[in-house]
């Protein structure tokens, strides 16, 4: 036990000495949190809107105020005719355009029906597609409380509740994906660089002919990391939940428990690295490759399983952060307890396993 | 304390180790002599159960390196051909890690190392990584003497090292020796072989002679001369043209010939060099040493 605990006071040592890795361990989960959590946004705040008003009465003024005080919008000019419209998109600026026909106020009042055309900047389909709803969704609004005594007939009225993210905040979905991708990248990453670096600098040599056992070489390994992972999780979870409100309506101990699991996976992982990779630029290369991508573009974390190719669907059923993001959002978000993640939980067991078997068995007492 | 049998290893086509066979004494200061790839390192791997041979035996204090290579790692003490110790770490830290992996103390130990580390202990806080050389290789011995090893293994120990230190670690291995420890010791400075007890010639994976250094010179019968000049360069490669001059090596000052027919005259050599028009030129027989044996061995073994 003594040889154990000299081993991972050894480990710390190296961890704490060098820069890089105290950058890794603790700079790049921050900044990358930060990152994805406040620039990368599904949502539009502030967008340039410009309007072609052609009849400049009660109504159009009362929905142009509705629109503008969404906050979705900001008000970049009115504009006096129709060729306008083209040249301020191009522009740049103004990603949408509001045209009301002439009249609108008195038509809407005589005939139940006036036009407003929407005209959205394309150019980003995502961007456009959601400012049309917006605007769309303002304009029923008003007319459906201002104009209420205006019977339109049979009418169905959808009413849409987003359960488990009611903003549709984008972040709800960023913080148990990165929180996954941090975990691979420490655990697997940075065990097999530690390891194979032993390997290169030749202190293995002298490892392996002292009396440690491999179990206790792959521990020692393997300790301090859980130990700075583990720290990095409650880091993670912290941000998401003081910095940007993602909620953990589950419980703290169960969401741990669970961490724990994915980082111990994740370690096996790393060491299973270590016994292929020759030097610390292969392992770094195949933790890079093999890990990191597959984590963000399979694990469902970016783009929704549901919508690939059935072979990459197939493919994404082997990525562990796969199950791992399940757990964690049921966790956070749903507030569900451990009987709803059962079987995703036996995954990350069985991969564990898997991982421990073959790394232990390719881990060599000699040299060759 | 060593015993080695036909032991014999190849990586693909290249014969690391041809059918190795000698044995070590209790106590004994034996010397791998031998150029870069013949084989010293990877002899001292299977030795110390790191690799696997491919046919022929080797045992450690009676212990099979293969079957019982656990028993091994407990007794032996190894220093690797590179510097293998943690630079990020201090020579103090370094010291205590290698005595906890073993299970014990530097504090229990510490006779045995006081001589070598009370060299290096003012620097005990600095990173192995900024040591000299030859501070670097004291560290390591330390590190490898701290669990009271019965054997000792040192691969090429003094490469790169200055001639002062060299000279201080030969006498650091005497000592150790005077203590029991039975050490194995590898270097391609044939100079240092005058320091063993016994040395082995290893050239291209064999062994070409087992001894004690002056046995081995005593048994050496050829006729060798020592010659000079005012023109050394040329002077070689005079020599290596001359037809009765079978080799020549620089050797310090002097160019030591061996010639081909045993009853060659100083006096007929320095007449051919005289017609090259040689000026100062010094030519007189001479009692070789192991380094030339050495020469003479391998050349004979190309």
């Amino acid at each position: 036990m003594k040889r154990f605990f000299g081993f991972v006071k050894k480990e710390f040592f190296h961890i704490f000495r060098d820069v890089r890795t105290m950058i890794i361990l603790f700079g790049i989960p921050i900044a990358q949190l930060l990152l994805f959590g406040t620039v990368i946004t599904n949502e539009i705040k502030d967008a340039h809107l410009a309007i072609y008003d052609q009849s400049k009465d009660e109504v159009t003024r009362e929905i142009t105020d509705k629109l503008l005080s969404s906050g979705y919008f900001v008000l970049n000019s009115y504009l006096d005719n129709d060729g306008d419209i083209e040249a301020i998109f191009k522009k740049g600026k103004v990603k949408e355009v509001l045209v009301f026909g002439p009249n609108f106020g008195q038509t809407l009042e005589r005939e139940g029906k006036a036009d407003v055309q929407i005209i959205a900047d394309a150019s980003d389909p995502n961007v456009g597609k959601l400012l049309a709803s917006y605007t769309t969704g303002i304009i029923n609004d008003y007319i459906l409380k201002e104009m209420g005594e205006l019977k339109m007939p049979m009418q169905i009225t959808p009413e849409v509740r987003m359960f488990y993210n009611e903003e549709l905040e984008s972040v709800y979905m960023f913080v148990p994906g990165i929180m996954a991708m941090i975990l691979m990248l420490i655990s697997a990453m940075m065990t097999s660089i530690s390891i194979t670096r032993e390997k290169e600098l030749g202190t293995m040599e002298i490892l392996l002919v002292s009396p440690l056992r491999p179990v206790q070489i792959i521990l020692g390994k393997v300790a301090p990391y859980l130990i700075l992972s583990v720290v990095n999780a409650v880091m993670i979870l912290g941000i998401g939940h003081l910095v940007f409100g993602v909620p953990i309506h589950g419980s703290w101990v169960l969401l741990m428990a669970e961490s724990i699991l994915f980082i111990l996976m994740a370690l096996c992982l790393g060491i299973l690295i270590s016994a292929v990779a020759k030097n610390q630029m292969v392992a770094m290369f195949i933790s890079l490759v093999a890990l990191m991508l597959p984590t963000i573009l399979l694990s469902g974390f970016m783009f929704p399983i549901e919508n690939m190719p059935v072979p990459l669907q197939v493919l994404s059923h082997l990525m562990p952060p796969r199950w791992f993001i399940v757990i964690l959002k049921n966790i956070m978000l749903k507030g569900t307890g451990f009987l709803f993640v059962w079987e995703e939980t036996l995954i990350l067991i069985i991969m564990a396993a898997v991982f421990t078997a073959i790394a232990v068995k390719k881990f060599k007492t000699r040299l060759e | 304390m060593i015993n080695v049998e036909n032991l014999s290893k190849s990586y693909k086509d290249v014969k690391a180790l041809d059918d190795i066979s000698f044995s070590v004494n209790k106590g004994e200061l034996f010397g791998l002599i031998g150029p870069d790839g013949a084989g010293k390192t990877t002899l001292m791997r299977i030795l110390m159960t790191l690799l696997v041979p491919d046919s022929g035996k080797a045992k450690m204090a009676g212990l099979d390196v293969i079957s019982e290579y656990k028993n091994i790692r407990q007794l032996v003490g190894y220093m690797p051909g590179r510097f293998s110790l943690y630079q990020d770490l201090s020579v103090e830290e370094n010291l205590e890690f290698f005595a906890t992996v073993f299970g014990t103390t530097v504090a229990e130990n510490y006779e045995l190392i006081k001589d070598i580390y009370v060299q290096i202990e003012p620097f005990k806080t600095r990173l192995a990584g900024k040591l000299s050389g030859g501070m670097k290789q004291k560290l390591a011995l330390s590190c490898a003497l701290i669990h009271k090893p019965e054997i000792l293994v040192l691969d090429e120990p003094t490469t790169g090292v200055d001639a002062v230190s060299r000279k201080e670690f030969w006498e650091m291995l005497k000592h150790l020796q005077q203590q029991g420890i039975t050490i194995l010791v590898s270097t391609p400075y044939m100079d240092e072989a005058s320091l063993c007890d016994r040395v082995a010639l290893m050239q291209k994976g064999r062994i070409l002679c087992i001894d004690s250094p002056a046995r081995i010179v005593e048994n050496y019968t050829r006729t060798l001369l020592a010659v000079r000049s005012n023109e050394m360069h040329r002077l070689i490669s005079d020599l290596r043209e001359c037809p009765q001059v079978e080799t020549a090596y620089a050797f310090g000052q002097f160019v030591h010939v061996t010639p081909k027919e045993e009853d060659l005259e100083a006096v007929e050599l320095e007449r051919y060099l005289l017609g090259k028009k040689h000026q100062n030129l010094q030519v007189f027989e001479t009692n070789p040493g192991i380094e030339d044996v050495f020469m003479g061995l391998m050349a004979g073994n190309e």
